[in-house]
């Protein structure tokens, strides 16, 4: 599997040592560290498509990674919508795709 | 395509480089910086006085080549990386220059490598005599490379050749 | 309903400089920001920081973040992070969404700091995954630590065009060119010098007309303009990468201060649609109070400034107290960036903009 991780830079020095998690990108598993945004977990292994848009089914990914465009959104743990550039990952986060506004997998209440 | 290029003709005039005389006395600083953004670190950290900026602060600095020793201290105080320290006479056949450094990885004395023009194009190859490593000076290192004397107002950069790849990943 | 004193919004340089200055007087402030951690863009600026010692030149950018955050930690000030500010109402009410829960602000004055956004591009293929703001990449880089791809083409040439080109090559990407559609470059010369030095070429009157690609970018096709901006077809370029960046310039985030219902004008030289304000960072609404990029796209240190500015007035209205003096030196470091040929048009267009204010703001 790809790692786009930067381990090494000139400038900031050895990536930062951080808890190893797991979270599950449409079902497969992925390394994460704990402090990471879903994004950025995303892009390390590779993966840059996060949703597909709801008329013509388009790939969409990130465009601000700062939460502002909201082109980033996918469905989290059955909540759809999330801005993953901003979110930090959890232990056995769930996240997928979403088709456009995506739907409610549960209540969050 | 039209390209941006920059050449020596862009600062050999203006206050900042020493004369062809001084050049060839000894080590002395090369300052490359010729457009009025507010800024004088250089000003600031020379130790015996060589460089003016004064007010307004976008004035381009001036070098003093008589008070110039080459001491280098400002080539990791320009936020521009703009300044460079310019020895003629390294030895009977070559120059050195010392330029800042901010990439890994970080070259090591003895390496070899191609020496570039300001267009990053090939002009000869060179060989790194000396580092300041990075944690010297808030992570900007020094390279000082020889390469023949002729290119002294033509090389500013070095890409090394042998050993590592890039090991960012 | 929460009454507070100061409520500052956006925790980016300018907020927290504004925040340090009005609690050093003895306001009650609350800073709320966003994210998880405060901060704004000031993290992810791995450059040192050009200018005078007084404004913390050869320093950079996440040092100065550091030291902010330092000090608004030793001198207690209230901070509400993972807070979203989706209201700001008639008489300094302010929405706010904190950790899921709705909560009511009253304010007797507010200082926006929200910053800016980057302007997009339009092209063919634009959508595609591997097309982001060069900001976006800067973040990605600097503060995720992680490349959004290998081969990289920037457009535009400003400084955060060039800037980021070398943080590219930094995180060890390859940065295949630069494209700029006018026939120089638009930030310094120093940072233009940087790159080409390692071989990045920076193609002049050059545009783009395509990426490339199937889900996400493979490929780009840039093309040489004429006179007019026309893309001289035949001479267009089919180039390798798998990563574009947008480096268009940053627009201001209004959109708290149009609901405020507040004054604006528009300076081209500032980012487009900006509020109007006095000489004490005011708007035309009662109480509401501006800074930083929200009020002109400039740089971190004039941010700080600002803020500093704004927290100052803000202090002087609560505390019924003159603080000229400090507001004077404040004015001068400002000047001091805003002068040269880069600096003074930004310095004529803030002139334009107060004095738009004391035209169109009855008291």
């Amino acid at each position: 599997m790809k790692d786009y991780r930067i381990y090494q830079h000139p400038i900031l020095g050895k990536i930062p040592e951080r808890k190893k998690i797991t979270i599950y990108f449409n079902g497969k598993k992925l390394t994460a560290y704990e402090g990471e945004t879903i994004a950025s977990v995303l892009y390390a292994n590779g993966i840059r498509r996060l949703r597909k848009t709801e008329k013509f089914n388009e790939p969409r990914g990130i465009f601000c990674a700062i939460g502002r465009c909201t082109d980033c959104v996918m469905t989290v743990d059955g909540i759809p919508d999330v801005r993953t550039c901003i979110t930090p990952v959890r232990d056995g986060m769930k996240v997928e795709f979403q088709k456009g506004l995506g739907k409610w997998k549960k209540k969050n209440w | 395509m039209k390209e941006l290029k920059i050449d020596a003709s862009f600062y050999l005039n203006k206050s900042g480089y020493p004369s062809e005389g001084r050049v060839k006395k000894g080590p002395v600083a090369v300052i490359e910086c010729i457009e009025d953004i507010p800024c004088n670190p250089c000003e600031a950290i020379c130790p015996f006085g060589a460089i003016k900026v004064g007010f307004p602060i976008t004035n381009l600095p001036e070098l003093d080549e008589e008070r110039c020793t080459g001491c280098g201290r400002c080539i990791t105080a320009c936020p521009g990386l703009a300044i460079f320290v310019l020895n003629y006479n390294f030895s009977e056949k070559e120059a050195s220059l010392s330029i800042p450094y901010e990439l890994l990885p970080f070259p090591e004395k003895g390496d070899t490598g191609i020496c570039l023009d300001r267009d990053g194009k090939y002009v000869c190859n060179g060989k790194v005599v000396r580092v300041i490593p990075p944690e010297k000076n808030h992570m900007t290192g020094v390279v000082t490379f020889s390469f023949p004397k002729k290119y002294y107002n033509i090389v500013r950069s070095l890409k090394i050749k042998n050993g590592k790849e890039k090991n960012n990943m | 309903m929460e009454e507070k004193e100061l409520v500052i919004i956006g925790g980016g340089p300018a907020g927290l400089s504004a925040a340090i200055e009005a609690r050093k007087k003895g306001v009650d402030v609350l800073l709320l920001d966003e994210n998880l951690r405060p901060g704004g863009q000031l993290f992810k600026q791995i450059h040192r920081f050009f200018g005078s010692r007084e404004h913390m030149a050869g320093v950079r950018g996440f040092v100065i973040g550091e030291r902010l955050l330092n000090e608004v930690k030793e001198l207690g000030i209230d901070v509400w992070l993972n807070s979203v500010v989706y209201g700001l109402f008639k008489d300094n009410v302010i929405g706010v969404v904190k950790e899921n829960k709705n909560i009511i602000l009253k304010a007797k004055c507010i200082i926006v700091a929200t910053g800016a956004i980057e302007n997009p591009l339009s092209f063919h293929g634009w959508t595609l995954p591997g097309v982001m703001g060069a900001g976006a990449c800067q973040t990605m880089i600097n503060i995720n630590r992680v490349l959004p791809g290998k081969k990289v083409l920037m457009i535009g040439s400003g400084n955060v065009g060039l800037i980021v080109s070398y943080q590219l090559l930094q995180a060890g990407a390859d940065v295949c060119g630069v494209i700029e559609i006018m026939p120089n470059i638009g930030g310094y010369l120093v940072h233009a010098a940087k790159i080409k030095r390692f071989g990045v070429p920076i193609y002049l009157s050059t545009t783009i007309l395509e990426a490339e690609g199937k889900e996400e970018v493979e490929g780009a096709v840039i093309c040489p303009v004429d006179n007019d901006f026309k893309p001289i077809l035949r001479k267009r370029k089919e180039i390798d990468v798998d990563l574009i960046c947008i480096a268009v310039g940053l627009t201001p985030l209004n959109e708290l201060l149009y609901q405020a219902g507040c004054l604006f004008t528009y300076k081209p030289y500032l980012g487009g649609t900006v509020a109007l304000h006095n000489a004490d960072m005011e708007t035309s609404v009662n109480g509401i109070y501006i800074a930083g990029d929200l009020s002109g796209i400039e740089e971190a240190s004039t941010a700080m400034e600002e803020g500093k500015l704004a927290g100052l007035s803000v202090a002087e209205r609560l505390n019924g107290k003159s603080y000229k003096g400090e507001k004077i030196d404040v004015l001068r470091r400002l000047n001091d960036f805003r002068i040269g040929t880069f600096g003074e048009k930004r310095r004529i267009s803030k002139e334009e903009i107060i004095k738009e204010y004391y035209e169109r703001v009855k008291d």
